[in-house]
């Protein structure tokens, strides 16, 4: 046995894919929402490898090393955003930024 | 080899569930890095060492201690873990649970009849340098151009006013 169906590596990043999105729906603190949509963006590299795997090119890790970069870039964004909050709300409870209207 | 496939899979989803289910930020971290080196395995599995490498460098060594600088420079303490425990009730977490799993069982049931197999083969680093400097070398620039846009914005947004 030396090969691995498709399907297995695709239901893996489908399911990590759902325990972020539970984790972006669920959580009320901000880190824990940022670090959920670094799951998501994870597992769908996960998805390119796979496919990529599957016909042996190297396309996949092109998009793979994409997503790193959005990946990188949009945590220091968010990161930024997180310090900027605490400084003003003295919490990251991300129900208080519907008090920020107008 | 396809052993650890499955084994790191498992450890991959274990991994994955205690961060969301963490109360405390910092374990949350540790287990994130374990997820992540548990796909950088399933990485080089599948034959593509190049992004195993960069998954542990960049993910689970730089995105991850940018993570824990914030969190050490928030100094959340005890109080924040309470808080913590007090939203994480049934009512909030059942029903996204319940959309995100209808979500999943879509997607399984989409996947459920792809009939191809894997047969992992090395693909190294030249073929992935290869095709970064020929053909995607917009891609890279813009990349870069990326990097420097969150790199100005960070600065910016992060500044003491």
């Amino acid at each position: 046995m030396s090969s691995i169906p498709i399907e297995h590596g695709l239901v893996l990043s489908a399911i990590l894919f759902a325990i972020g999105l539970i984790g972006v729906l669920t959580r009320r603190n901000i880190v824990f929402v940022l670090m959920s949509l670094e799951i998501m963006l994870n597992a769908s590299g996960l998805a390119f490898i796979v496919a990529a795997s599957r016909w042996g090119h190297a396309e996949g890790q092109v998009m793979f090393l994409m997503i790193l970069t959005l990946a990188a870039a949009e945590v220091a964004v968010g990161l930024g955003l997180i310090i900027q909050m605490f400084r003003q709300f003295k919490t990251i409870d991300i129900n208080v930024l519907s008090e920020m209207k107008g | 080899m396809i052993v650890l496939f499955y084994i790191a899979a498992v450890v991959a989803v274990i991994a994955t569930i205690a961060v969301i289910l963490q109360t405390n930020i910092v374990h949350a971290l540790l287990y994130m890095v374990v997820s992540l080196l548990a796909i950088a395995v399933i990485f080089y599995v599948l034959g593509a060492p190049f992004a195993a490498v960069l998954e542990a460098i960049v993910y689970a060594g730089a995105i991850m201690v940018l993570f824990l600088f914030v969190i050490m420079m928030l100094n959340l303490g005890q109080h924040t873990r309470n808080e913590e425990k007090s939203w994480l009730t049934p009512r909030g977490w059942i029903g996204p649970s319940i959309l995100s799993g209808i979500l999943l069982a879509q997607l399984l049931s989409v996947m459920a009849d792809l009939d191809q197999d894997i047969i992992p083969k090395q693909v190294g680093v030249m073929e992935v340098s290869a095709l970064l400097f020929g053909p995607y070398v917009l891609a890279v620039e813009l990349a870069s151009i990326l990097l420097l846009a969150g790199l100005v914005a960070a600065y910016h947004l992060a500044k003491p006013k």
